[in-house]
């Protein structure tokens, strides 16, 4: 049977084109590449190669036609032992497209969760605490992980030797040898490309960003490579991982070592976003994070590392991730917070309490998934909500609280909620701006006035 | 040099032979039919051809073992078929179909098998790179002796993480072949315009790589130079670099007309070099096949690609399901 030969799409828009030229003539032998005509997108003029082999039994459209639409036959090829006449011209016709269904609503339905539960102790009643740095947490973490498996290696620029910029992997070397602490050059765009592809190879890479501010270089492969492969591959593999360190303001470092990326990869699917404040959070959500079988975002915080918590003695203890924790319960407000905004939000929330305001704080810890039932539950009670957060104030994640809690409790809400940011400028140097730059204990209280109209 | 003669002198049974000719031609043939389904609107986005290249990877997987993994860019259709991947799970994930290598999600650019321990199949120049250095960082970890294929186009030899890993490959001795498909042209800007030196095997030597430079339009000069490297990176002597020289015949990608290099200059190539017509030649003039032999091999990978191509077709579209699955992985109970 004769084989049609049909208008060709050039690009991944086109859907008509011109045929600018015929190279072949009826009668015309004609194999596999060989060029046969000259198409004319909007873009270009392309060169079109036969893919099958034969004599060109008739030319369809001549040259110089315009508007033809994609999927015409525009010449017919004869097979061994054809001729021209044996075949009939057909009426052009294109192809039908592949039907495509309406993709399904992006489902924030409640119907398909398992039904909420108010956050439980991460610990039971009773337990013996010891008190601890977020420093010493994280470690204890990584250290009983790395004993439990195998597979698990901390990587990253002076881990190893120099016993951690900050101290985290203190003595780690001296356990685990060179092998699973390891140090690397300042590389981070390629050595986290290299730490997702041991991900991929079977490994579990701890991988530390000195800061997160240096991980910008590597953010590539944290989200095109490490958070998208799953998806990519049909759930083939993935990459489980952790990508920690510092992250936010320190002090005095001016605006390149100062920046809170907790909106930027809390907005990524695929990627896994935790932000402790306290050093049992530190701890148990560490561990769960090397066990995550996906990757996962460990934004710490430098001034916070050398802070004091109790921290719960227990031989294996873990925090979920994707649950935040009720840091202080309240009636009057909801303060959400992570990360050190919790020191404002808790500050606020004590000194609140002198003038009468009962103010409930949430400490969401997990950014992505986000609990955010436990937030809309909590302004169900309160009526009002204020987020705290250091980041900039364009696509915060107190943005997306506001906007969740809006779709989810407007009824609720007897106040517009307040988005407590760091501000809209680059980290200035001086102590005095700096100060200004980043929100306050002062700004939250002022907020917290505000939505409850006191 | 005569036309179409090849660089090395093959010994080489006649069987080993047909069987590249065989390897070859289904990738030829295979990417000829994938432009046409492109044509027709079943393909859609980007769609990066291999026409040309084929001897690439058939010559480098005949070096390597069971085992060994590869990993490369999004011109990945040839590398998939010469690692043993299925041609009708490869051309249903080009028409976004449910019984695509990655369900449909992916595209030509992002297909994966672990089974045949492809690593895919990568969209962003060079970022496979360092993947493959970290696959080959697991593999010594394991210590399992296992070696990792990382192909890279000229182009992407420009990028910087490149060179990142070429350094923390030597300084951790990872067994990982960097292959350069150096096919002139990064997208349309030819090697000249775009690389201060014209070799690209020497990148590795400030880092202490050894590397060579390969005739990439001979099978059996491919196959020898990676057996070179995989020797080398199997003893546990680190890294090593292939600069393979080879070209691809149609543009960069479907869309491109590539306008920047003369039509004589590719008639030229697959008059005097084509990979596949060499071998053929091979085979004929020393009478380990003939015309008909030939003939019917052709035939039977027709017959296998268009069938690649009618299930590709009528294969499901994805569930609309599929949307919301496979982005986070359920930890193991």
């Amino acid at each position: 049977m004769a084989i049609e030969i049909l208008m060709p799409a050039l690009s991944p828009t086109m859907e008509e084109g011109t045929l600018a030229k015929w190279l072949i003539k009826k009668g015309d032998t004609v194999s596999s590449g060989d060029i046969i005509a000259e198409i004319e997108t909007d873009k270009a003029t392309m060169e079109f190669e036969a893919v099958d082999e034969g004599v060109i039994g008739s030319i369809l459209v001549p040259e110089g036609s315009a508007g033809v639409s994609v999927n015409t036959a525009i010449a017919l090829l004869l097979e061994d032992g054809e001729s021209a006449n044996d075949v009939a011209v057909p009426a052009p016709v294109s192809a039908p497209a592949p039907t495509v269904a309406a993709a399904p609503v992006q489902h924030n339905d409640v119907e398909n969760e398992p039904q909420w539960r108010a956050p439980q102790p991460d610990w039971p009643e009773g337990t013996q605490m010891k008190q601890q740095t977020v420093r010493e947490a994280l470690r204890d973490a990584m250290s009983e992980e790395m004993r439990s498996d195998e597979t698990v290696f901390l990587m990253g620029e002076e881990v190893g030797e120099y016993q951690g910029a900050y101290k985290i992997s203190q003595g780690m070397l001296d356990e685990f040898g060179s092998k699973r602490i390891i140090d690397t050059p300042i590389t981070e765009h390629g050595f986290a490309g290299i730490a997702v592809g041991a991900s991929f190879g079977g490994l579990k890479p701890i991988v530390e960003f000195m800061t997160f501010n240096f991980a910008m270089q590597a953010i590539d492969h944290i989200i095109n490579s490490a958070a998208k492969t799953l998806y990519m591959s049909g759930g083939q593999m993935g990459a489980p991982m952790v990508f920690r360190g510092p992250n936010g303001a320190a002090a005095r470092v001016g605006a390149q070592h100062s920046q809170d990326y907790a909106a930027w990869y809390a907005h990524i699917p695929g990627l896994k976003v935790v932000i402790p404040y306290t050093a049992a959070d530190a701890k148990g959500l560490m561990k769960s994070a090397i066990r995550d079988p996906n990757p996962v975002i460990f934004l710490e915080n430098e001034i916070l590392y050398g802070r004091t918590f109790d921290v719960p003695v227990l031989d294996d203890f873990t925090v979920p991730i994707g649950k935040a924790r009720i840091a202080r319960e309240g009636s009057d407000v909801t303060i959400v917070s992570f990360g050190i905004g919790m020191s404002y939000a808790m500050e606020a929330a004590a000194k609140l309490s002198e003038s009468g305001v009962s103010a409930e704080v949430i400490d969401l810890r997990s950014l992505r998934p986000m609990d955010t039932q436990t937030v809309i539950e909590s302004v169900k009670k309160t009526n009002r909500c204020v987020t705290v957060e250091e980041g900039f104030p364009v696509g915060a994640i107190g943005n997306h609280i506001s906007a969740v809690l809006m779709q989810e409790a407007f009824d609720y809400l007897d106040a517009p909620v307040i988005n407590c940011t760091g501000k809209d400028v680059p980290m200035p140097y001086a102590a005095n701006l700096e100060k200004l730059a980043l929100t306050t204990t002062d700004e939250v209280i002022e907020a917290v006035q505000k939505v409850t109209y006191s | 040099m005569a036309a179409r003669k090849m660089t090395t002198k093959p010994n080489v049974s006649a069987d080993e032979l047909l069987q590249h000719y065989k390897d070859m031609l289904l990738i030829r043939r295979f990417e000829e039919k994938a432009g046409q389904l492109y044509g027709m609107g079943l393909i859609g986005g980007f769609c990066h051809l291999y026409i040309g290249q084929e001897a690439v990877v058939v010559g480098l997987e005949a070096a390597a073992e069971e085992g060994d993994k590869r990993i490369t860019s999004y011109r990945d259709h040839g590398h998939m078929l010469a690692c043993g991947m299925d041609p009708n799970g490869v051309m249903a994930e080009l028409t976004g179909r449910i019984d695509g290598y990655s369900k449909g999600k992916g595209g030509s650019m992002h297909m994966f098998s672990k089974e045949k321990h492809f690593y895919g199949g990568h969209g962003i120049v060079a970022a496979q790179v360092p993947l493959g250095a970290g696959l080959a960082f697991a593999d010594k970890y394991q210590d399992n002796g296992r070696v990792t294929f990382t192909y890279f186009g000229d182009g992407a030899a420009n990028q910087g993480q490149v060179y990142e890993t070429f350094n923390m490959a030597a300084i951790w001795d990872l067994p990982c072949i960097f292959v350069i498909e150096n096919n002139q042209y990064a997208m349309g800007t030819s090697q000249d315009r775009s690389t201060s030196t014209p070799d690209l095997h020497t990148r590795g030597e400030a880092f202490g790589i050894p590397g060579e430079i390969v005739d990439g339009m001979d099978v059996m000069a491919v196959k020898e130079a990676g057996e070179r490297a995989v020797k080398h990176c199997r003893s546990g002597k680190g890294p090593y670099i292939l600069e393979i020289k080879t070209y691809r015949y149609r543009g960069h990608s479907m869309s491109d007309p590539a306008k920047y290099r003369t039509r004589e200059e590719v008639q030229k190539m697959r008059d005097e070099r084509d990979p596949i017509e060499q071998v053929r030649d091979v085979l004929l003039t020393g009478k380990h096949a003939s015309e008909d032999d030939l003939k019917a091999i052709d035939k039977e990978i027709k017959k296998v690609v268009n069938a690649s191509a009618e299930f590709a077709k009528e294969s499901a579209l994805p569930d609309v399901s599929e949307l919301w699955t496979d982005i986070y992985a359920e930890a193991e109970a």
